[in-house]
């Protein structure tokens, strides 16, 4: 029973995880660049949230919503103003502005409000004890599994049903070849920075949910393990990251489980050694070999 | 005659730093140099010894390493179990900390060096976090509350550290692994079909850039009195890289002043974290959408000064020599 409990709590974990890999994953996917800001979004994503039902007292849907649009936007913002300029510019540079974008993000936001953390308010969702088979399933984390799987379904639906998903995965195939068939291959990126940043967003809310506790420099890990996740899942791959941050959150519960929580943190980056050690293309991915 | 010649300007340097060295050493005993600046000082050549161990890593090699303050953790951690907990000298420690960052650096390196670019960073930054966490929970070296060092680095340690690392890493990179880690740098497929073998080189410099970081870490943990794994976050890695890239992603003496420069700034910026972080961050944006080179590009000092004769040459050093 004690596995099982775990097992469900590390699925609320892993959904959060996956939400946020989705980001790192699209983008990565569409310009090849690890968009280190990511988990800055994600931690924007949550104070908006906090500020929204404080002051202005909204609900928990209005909240997520308005969280997933300002994160819409910033990532939008983020990716005309730092990356689009260095779109032709060697990866290095990239990764090094993509470093700078996030410590600014942070470090802005504790300037403007200080390093002190947050406390959520607990009445946001409904809390019941679901008992199922002598598990303890708290309404929240139904509530939690059910929002990340709806947005992800959303997604599968823009990806592979719509005009802009279709634009989405020609140009992550192959840009130039894109824009030579008439897509508009920088409104295609901004679109996909968008969603992947309303993801985190929403991320950020339901984590602010779980965890009740938030602070500026929140983003970090959750956002390095978030990209462990869609690492593990073949980064890239929509699906792959879905499954890399569940099963990510499944082990860091079973690792805290077996009373190691203090190397909780460690164990996901020991994943990630092993894993581009052993399968660098992920458990989804083919690998590829390189040419000159 | 002729070995003169080309080792003169080695000498002549050799001797500034060292007349350097003795007004220094002087007016910290006369007193002039009060306490404050002298702590600037150590810092100073602190982080240039870290900048340059870099420099090595990203700069010449190309490998883009963000986990440099896990090589700098170890080796803090390992002098100060020699010097505290096993009552061992000082010297003892500076070389036990070199030697321990450099197995952690070919532990790391021998396997996550086969990756390339996107995958190799986010490797050494999950290194560095481990090195993080492993010492939080380590009972021995004190867990978060880290460990008490006494005060041993004095500015002879110091410099002697700052000169042995530049002249290392200077002269590695002037001779035939320094030109095959170069070539690594510019395309590794490349240097692969040349008979580079680019593992070994990748590995070697990897593992002299940790030696550095290491020794490095003895000297801080030695002048700060207390460690603490907080101290080496990804923040620190972060401070180092950006020492590496505003110098200029190739230079040597780039990637120092920008190190000497940086420590002045974040000195008088100490009771604003917030805002030095802030004006780091700027930086390191504007200097890639605007400079990408950094301040020095991939050139050094000593080739401003002499740039007419070596403008014609190309390469001014011996291209007798085979990379092998």
């Amino acid at each position: 029973m004690e596995l099982i409990q775990q097992l469900v709590n590390g699925i609320s974990l892993g959904s959060i995880y996956a939400l946020i890999a989705l980001g790192y994953t699209m983008v990565y996917g569409i310009v090849r660049l690890i968009n280190f800001a990511h988990g800055d979004v994600f931690m924007i994503g949550s104070f908006v949230g906090f500020y929204a039902v404080t002051m202005l007292g909204v609900g928990f849907f209005p909240a997520l919503l308005l969280a997933m649009a300002v994160c819409a936007v910033l990532g939008m913002t983020i990716e005309r103003i730092a990356y689009k300029p260095l779109r032709n510019a060697t990866r290095i540079a990239v990764l090094i502005t993509a470093i700078g974008v996030s410590l600014l993000i942070e470090y802005v936001m504790i300037y403007l409000r200080g390093a002190q953390p947050e406390a959520y308010p607990g009445t946001l969702l409904p809390k019941q004890n679901l008992e199922l088979f002598g598990v303890v399933i708290s309404s929240q984390s139904l509530f939690i599994l059910g929002t990340s799987l709806v947005l992800m379904i959303l997604l599968q639906f823009i990806v592979h049903r719509t005009k802009i998903g279709k634009a989405m995965r020609a140009v992550s195939h192959d840009a130039e070849a894109a824009r030579l068939m008439g897509i508009n291959v920088d409104n295609t990126i901004s679109a996909t920075f968008a969603i992947g940043s309303a993801l985190a967003g929403a991320a950020g809310v339901i984590f602010g949910i779980y965890y009740t506790k938030i602070d500026p420099l929140m983003g970090i890990l959750p956002g390095l393990k978030a990209f462990v996740a869609a690492v593990l899942g073949g980064i890239g791959i929509i699906p792959g990251a879905m499954v890399g941050g569940l099963l990510l959150g499944v082990i860091e519960s079973l690792v805290s489980g077996l009373g190691y929580s203090l190397w909780r943190d460690g164990v996901a980056f020991i994943i990630l050694i092993l894993i581009l050690i052993f399968r660098p293309a992920g458990l989804f991915g083919k690998n590829v070999r390189e040419k000159v | 005659m002729a070995t003169w010649k080309r080792t003169r300007g080695f000498w002549v340097s050799i001797i500034l730093a060292f007349a350097f060295f003795a007004v220094v050493q002087w007016l910290i005993t006369s007193g002039t140099l009060n306490i404050f600046y002298v702590n600037t000082l150590f810092f100073m050549a602190i982080n240039v010894i870290l900048a340059a161990s870099l420099h090595l890593i990203i700069g010449i090699t190309g490998q883009f390493s963000i986990g440099h303050a896990g090589f700098f953790a170890v080796g803090a951690y390992a002098s100060a179990i020699m010097t505290m907990k096993l009552q061992l000298p000082f010297a003892v420690g500076v070389l036990v900390a070199g030697v321990a960052a450099m197995l952690a650096g070919l532990i790391i390196g021998v396997p996550s060096l086969r990756l390339k670019g996107d995958y190799l960073a986010i490797a050494t930054l999950g290194f560095g976090e481990i090195v993080r966490i492993v010492l939080l929970n380590i009972d021995y070296v004190g867990g978060a509350s880290g460990m008490t060092v006494t005060h041993m680095t004095t500015w002879p340690w110091v410099f002697a550290c700052l000169l042995i690392t530049i002249i290392v890493i200077a002269n590695f990179t002037n001779s035939t692994h320094g030109r095959a880690c170069i070539s690594i740098r510019e395309d590794e497929i490349a240097a692969d079909a040349m008979g580079i073998n680019t593992t070994y080189y990748k590995v070697a410099a990897f593992a002299i850039g940790s030696f550095f970081a290491g020794i490095a870490g003895a000297l801080y943990a030695h002048h700060f009195y207390i460690i603490q794994p907080s101290n080496f976050g990804f923040l620190k890695s972060f401070d180092i890289l950006i020492f590496v890239v505003l110098g200029g992603l190739g230079s040597l003496s780039g990637a120092t002043i920008s190190a000497v420069l940086l420590t002045i700034v974040s000195t008088f910026l100490q009771n604003y974290p917030e805002t030095r972080m802030i004006i780091y961050s700027l930086v390191l944006i504007f200097v890639m959408l605007y400079r990408p080179t950094g301040l020095m590009g991939k050139k050094e000092l000593t080739s401003l000064l002499k740039w007419r004769k070596t403008a014609q040459g190309g390469m001014n050093h011996g291209s007798k020599n085979t990379v092998a």
